[in-house]
């Protein structure tokens, strides 16, 4: 059991567009509900139960959204690079399409952890925008993101735009411990990081719990969406398939 | 030859120069001849002069078929790509070293930031071209003129200026300028060992298809 679990023969079969599209469909349901009530008790807690900060009252709140959605836009783009360079060595067609989804997810959180910030930015910094040296970088991020999106549709062939997509989120990889430190290496206005793995974080306990729920729940929301949008690009690539055209066929009979 | 001389290495110099004469015309009076903005104008026009010679790298190459023999001949494919974009930093990013000294002149930067700014100029050049050229292979099938390799190349760009600016500003103010050139010559050396064999492997994946 441990042998078959470590010669990844599972995870190639997992790539097969059909295999993957009838377990997501099962997963979906699991992921749907418990990422909906994670981000309910999360909002629930951090919003309403959790005390107002000493001296940003309760305008700090929106960490509860700004953080969870910082931490997928970067954990977000390795998991489009990973995903390309995947495609790119065993030539899977679903990881290039997981790549294709994640840009997308990514990009739109990385907007939310912009557009959260902006938001944040005005009571505390007293401005909507700062070219901060976090805030910058993360408008890079968006850049980043929105170049391998418009990589990857930009030519007729889409073998090539795959592959020059996910070349491109590699070499753009360079960028992101530079973001991610930004906070450190320059002391502008962004405060540095709250949470940390290493040593203790700079947050009380009564804040930090519905921000770990919430983090979780935006980590089962972003492998919701993209399971759904996966299963929408397998549907679209597979069209031509037999068990698409039988799935669809199977659909319409029960809609009557 | 003598066209492509003047187009490869007189025109982003050109350019340059006159973008930097744009930039006393946009701000408010006396702000140009402050010194304090130098650095940053200086880099930017590098980045913009640099970012319009990058087509030029690889499409012509592209367009008469030359690329395609050296894709089939037997040596690595990495060598004359190497070769080609050494030829490119000494075509573009040297002479914009060079002349940087009279745009700083202009800008009015304090004498202490000259001999840092040719310096990180000359490192930072040399990414430029490397990085660039990555970006420039992976559009090259779109012909010229695309809107996708400024797009792409900018975020590449995003370190390079940081600290290319960091090491005249550094060199202003009197801190150790030498650290922000280290870190560009850590940028330098990654790409150096990357680009020229990621450029390769897209030729391979998108022409020998």
């Amino acid at each position: 059991m441990i042998r078959s679990f470590f010669s990844l023969k599972w995870l190639y079969r997992l790539s097969s567009p059909k295999l993957f599209y009838s377990i997501s469909g099962k997963a979906i349901p699991w992921l749907l509900s418990v990422s909906v009530a994670l981000l309910t008790l999360g909002l629930f807690w951090g919003l309403l139960v959790a005390p107002p900060d000493a001296r940003q009252g309760d305008s700090f709140r929106i960490i509860y959204i700004h953080v969870p959605s910082s931490f997928l836009a970067l954990a977000g783009y390795y998991f489009m690079a990973v995903a390309g360079a995947v495609g790119l060595v065993w030539r899977t067609k679903l990881s290039f399409w997981f790549m294709k989804s994640a840009a997308s997810i990514g990009a739109s959180m990385t907007f939310l952890a912009l557009f959260t910030g902006a938001i944040w930015g005005r009571p505390s910094w007293g401005t909507y925008w700062v070219w901060d040296a976090r805030v910058t970088s993360m408008l890079i991020l968006l850049f980043l993101y929105l170049g391998v999106m418009a990589m990857i549709r930009a030519f007729d062939n889409k073998e090539y735009g795959q592959k020059n997509g996910a070349i491109l989120a590699l070499v753009g990889t360079v960028n992101v411990p530079i973001i991610y430190k930004s906070v450190d290496w320059w002391h502008t206005l962004h405060q540095p990081a709250t949470l940390k793995l290493t040593s203790e974080s700079t947050i009380h306990i009564d804040m930090l719990q519905p921000l770990l729920v919430m983090i979780l729940g935006f980590y089962l929301f972003y492998a919701l969406t993209i399971c759904l949008f996966l299963r929408a690009e397998i549907l679209y690539h597979e069209q031509a398939t037999s068990w698409v055209k039988d799935l669809c066929a199977r659909r319409q009979e029960k809609s009557g | 030859m003598a066209r492509s001389t003047f187009e490869a290495t007189i025109a982003p110099l050109v350019f340059m120069c006159m973008g930097v004469s744009l930039i006393p015309l946009a701000l408010p009076p006396g702000a140009a001849s402050h010194g304090s903005i130098a650095p940053g104008i200086v880099w930017i026009m590098v980045l913009l002069a640099s970012l319009m010679s990058l087509e030029r790298i690889f499409t012509f190459d592209y367009e008469d078929g030359s690329l395609e023999q050296l894709l089939i001949s037997p040596q690595l494919l990495t060598q004359p790509i190497f070769g080609k974009l050494v030829a490119h930093w000494v075509m573009t990013g040297v002479p914009m070293a060079l002349a940087s000294p009279i745009m700083a002149f202009v800008l009015s930067l304090p004498a202490d930031g000259y001999i840092p700014m040719i310096l990180s100029i000359v490192i930072g050049s040399a990414y430029l071209s490397l990085a660039g050229s990555v970006c420039a292979s992976l559009t090259v099938s779109l012909g010229r003129g695309s809107f996708l390799l400024p797009i792409t190349v900018i975020p590449l760009y995003m370190p390079i200026i940081i600290f290319g600016t960091a090491t005249i500003d550094f060199a202003i103010s009197g801190m150790d300028w030498l650290f922000p050139l280290a870190v560009m010559g850590t940028f330098l050396c990654l790409a150096t060992a990357i680009c020229p064999i990621a450029v390769a492997a897209i030729f391979r994946y998108t022409i020998l298809f």
